[in-house]
Parts: C-alpha cells; structure tokens; sequence
C-alpha cells in the first residue's frame, strides 16, 4: 500500500540555510547539503528546496546545492523559487533535481505549468500555491484565495478553480500552503486540503501549520493529503522523523521505514 | 564497467550518481557499438514508451539492447526501462522490444483506493511496500515491508506469471520486478528509493 509520505522544506539563500536551523554536527551549521543527508538518514521521504537568494547573480551557488545535494541523497527532492522559464527549471533538474516546483510566477503565467509539463513530465512538476481564508463571494466561492508575495498580493483567484487549472496545465502534484496557518504550529487548514484533495485527481501535500505529529495525523486523514510538509518542528530539533513516522504507524497509517 | 543506455529519457544521471556514490565504475553512452560490447547495461529511464521507443530505434539502440541479452550481458531496466521490454505498451499504443513476452498496461482511474471513496490518484506516485513473490539475486536483501519509490501510470504484465519476482499493490496487485534468464527490470526508481534502492544497484554490481 502507498504510504503517507513526510516531506521537509529548506529555504537556501546564497548557497546557505536562511532560517535558525539546528544542526547535530556544529561544524555544519547553516549548510542545506549536511541538513539534507541528516534527514535523509533519519528517514525523510522527500524534500523541497527554496531557492530564496535576492540577486540573480547567485542563483548559480543553488544550482551548486542541488548537484552536491543528489550525490549525497537518493530520495527525490524539488526545488523552487526563482523559477520563471523552462529553461530555468531544465538547470535545476539537470543539476540533480527531480521535480520543479513553481509558485507565484505559475501564477502570473500559467502557461509555465504547461511547457514545463510538456518538456518534462508532469511527474516532474510541482504546483505550490498560497492561500489565504477570505469571506466568499462570486469571485471566491469556495472562501480560499490565491495569494503571492509571501501572503501581500491577493490574486482575486479562487484556490479550488487554480488546483483545477492547474492540474488541467499538467502540474503532477499540488502544494496547498495555507498562509493563516503557516507558523502557528496549531495544524494544518484542514478544510482547505480536504476541498483540494477532492477537487483534484492528483497528489496533494499539505502545508503550513504542523507543529506536532497529531496534526500531520489530522490532516493525512481528515484533511486527506497525501503528504505532509514539515518545518520548525524539524529544524529546531522538536521531533525526529522517525518520532513523527513512528506516532503515524501506532495510529494505523502507512508509513514508510527505514532500516539501514 | 556498467553501461548506461543513454535514450534522452531523464533520470541517467540520478542512476550515475547513485552508482558513484556506491564506487561502482560505469559510462553513459549513446553508441550500439558500446551496447553491444557491454559486460552490463543498465537501462534506465523517466517519459513515455512511444518517445522511449523512436529514440531508441533512431539510435540504433534497439538492436544493440537485443545483440547485449542474446549474448547473456546481465540487463537491468528501470521505471520505462522495465516497461518497454515487454511486447506492447497501452502508452502511445507503442510496440516494443519483446525481450519478455506480455504488455504494458495503464492503471484503471475506475480503482479507488481503499478505505477510501476516491478514486485512484494516477499516477502511482510515492513510496510504496514491495514484496518478493520468488527470490533472485537481484533483490537480496530486499526484506518484507521494505519500500521503494514510483512514479508512473502504467505497469509491466509478463504473460508468464513465472516471470515475475516482486509485487505492490494500489487499489489492487501489480508486478514491479520482472525478469528471464540475463534480464531484469523494475518499475520503481531504485536510485532514489533510499538505503534499499542503493541495494539493488549494488546486487546489480555482483549478479
């Protein structure tokens, strides 16, 4: 049976981690390549990285990351961020990377989703789309609104509508990240994932909001993802992915382990 | 020495890689010649079995993949490598190389998961278990509850059930490791399913 997969993203600015993450080895301390291998080994199913570097002119040093990533690390993993054209996204698969993912410039151009899936696959690619809870109206029926610029921008798009589309472009999974309940570590927006999860006949992975094992359980049930994004609660060291694995499988969900 | 059939079908160097990270020597190469002259050759590969298909033949690499298994080169295929050695492909209504007799076939949308009222999400996307349905050297230490990653659609169907060596299930059984005599193939990306995948590489390496 297909197991629930546990997803970790890391936000790579000029070639080093850009949050407080907290590293066994200190001599390590803000490199996304040894955070990589740690989770690897520790059991991690995937991983995204955001590419967040501010000038263009080092956006060669993530192309350095990845490649140094997929020799160490034989999971699959995307990379997003930055990413406007195919020809951005053929750099960062041929660097090593499975998957792209593409955020707000699939927003502003949605043929993107579609080149990209013609030239790649739509295994390949990876739609992420923010949101933002809104009161409903005929433009936003179902109350959920595309957002880009980190949550600023509201896209007068409604997120049922985008999933759809975005699927019918040829993106091969979604990453529904609900702004309101990123960072506050009391669970994901289940209803927004469930709505996703039933619109669409792709993957979904849920994020934003996992501050415990209980709500990555919560939104792999009722919210029916099929997979979880986790951040803080890894990266400042709260939990293992084998403590969050291991309290899935005692609740009766498959998981995928790892014996070295 | 480890061939790599190079066919522009993607997921070569993540098989490259895997294998320099094992201290296993291969080459990625586009020529017959270098096929046929290979002690082994891996046959990897991401897209779809039509495209697979028309780059192999503008190559040459057809022959050569035929010329490499009747001289008794051990073959592994991978993902659409697993696929196209079978007879025909439901993909792109394509006829493939034959080295295995049967088809390949699409997942039925009409499945639904279990426990659950939707439909089945294709394509099979994710880390699933695999079990051993016969033991062979190539899947040696490859233990029950072990997982694998896929990503794909379609599936392998040996006309002969004794062909097949390991199977998954999603929304019902499928085979996802066949062989016959010097050839075997999986449909899983074994160079990216983790520490176990690495293991089938590295039994590649020994068989």
């Amino acid at each position: 049976m297909l197991s629930k997969r546990i997803i970790s993203c890391l936000d790579v600015r000029d070639g080093k981690l850009a949050k407080s993450i907290k590293f066994v080895d200190t001599k390590d301390i803000g490199d996304p390549v040894a955070k990589a291998r740690e989770y690897y080994q520790q059991g991690l199913d995937e991983l995204v990285f955001y590419d967040i570097t501010a000038s263009s002119d080092n956006r060669g040093i993530m192309l350095d990351v990845v490649s140094r990533v997929a020799e160490q690390v034989f999971i699959p993993f995307s990379v997003g961020g930055g990413l406007r054209t195919v020809e951005d996204c053929h750099r960062v698969l041929l660097a090593g990377a499975e998957k792209v993912n593409v955020n707000s410039a699939a927003v502003k151009r949605p043929q993107l989703i579609a080149e990209a899936s013609k030239a790649f696959g739509a295994q390949a690619v990876v739609l992420s789309m923010d949101v933002l809870k809104v009161a409903a109206s005929a433009q936003i029926p179902s109350s959920y609104e595309i957002v880009i610029n980190g949550g600023r921008t509201p896209m007068g798009i409604d997120a049922i509508q985008w999933a759809w589309r975005g699927e019918e472009l040829g993106a091969g999974e979604l990453v529904v990240n609900s702004i309101d309940a990123d960072g506050t570590k009391k669970g994901y927006e289940l209803t927004l994932t469930r709505l996703v999860a039933e619109a669409v006949g792709i993957p979904v992975i849920a994020s934003g909001g996992g501050g415990k094992p209980e709500h990555l359980y919560d939104v792999l049930t009722e919210g029916k993802a099929d997979a979880a994004l986790v951040a803080s609660m890894l990266h400042y060291g709260e939990y293992t992915v084998g403590q969050i694995k291991g309290y899935l499988a005692e609740q009766g969900l498959m998981v995928r382990h790892v014996t070295t | 020495m480890i061939t790599l059939v190079d066919y522009n079908a993607g997921n070569l160097t993540s098989v490259r890689r895997a294998l320099n990270h094992l201290g296993i020597p291969c080459q990625i190469t586009a020529d017959p010649e270098a096929v046929r002259r290979a002690d082994k050759v891996i046959f990897p590969g991401v897209g779809a079995a039509g495209a697979a298909m028309s780059v192999l033949r503008q190559r040459g690499l057809d022959a050569a993949l035929k010329e490499s298994f009747a001289k008794g080169a051990p073959i592994l295929g991978i993902c659409i490598g697993c696929q196209i050695i079978l007879g025909h492909s439901e993909e792109n209504d394509a006829e493939c190389l034959g080295l295995l007799p049967g088809k390949t076939i699409r997942f039925s949308a009409s499945f639904s998961a279990p426990g659950s009222a939707l439909p089945l999400k294709i394509p099979h996307m994710g880390w699933n278990e695999v079990t051993v349905t016969q033991p062979h050297p190539m899947l040696a230490h490859v233990n029950p509850g072990d997982a694998f990653y896929f990503v794909h659609s379609y599936y392998p169907q040996p006309a002969d059930v004794s062909q097949v060596y390991a199977i998954s299930e999603y929304g019902g059984t499928f085979p996802v490791a066949i062989g016959r005599d010097n050839l075997f193939a999986v449909q899983f990306h074994t160079e990216k399913s983790g520490p176990v995948g690495l293991r089938v590489l590295e039994n590649f390496y020994r068989w």
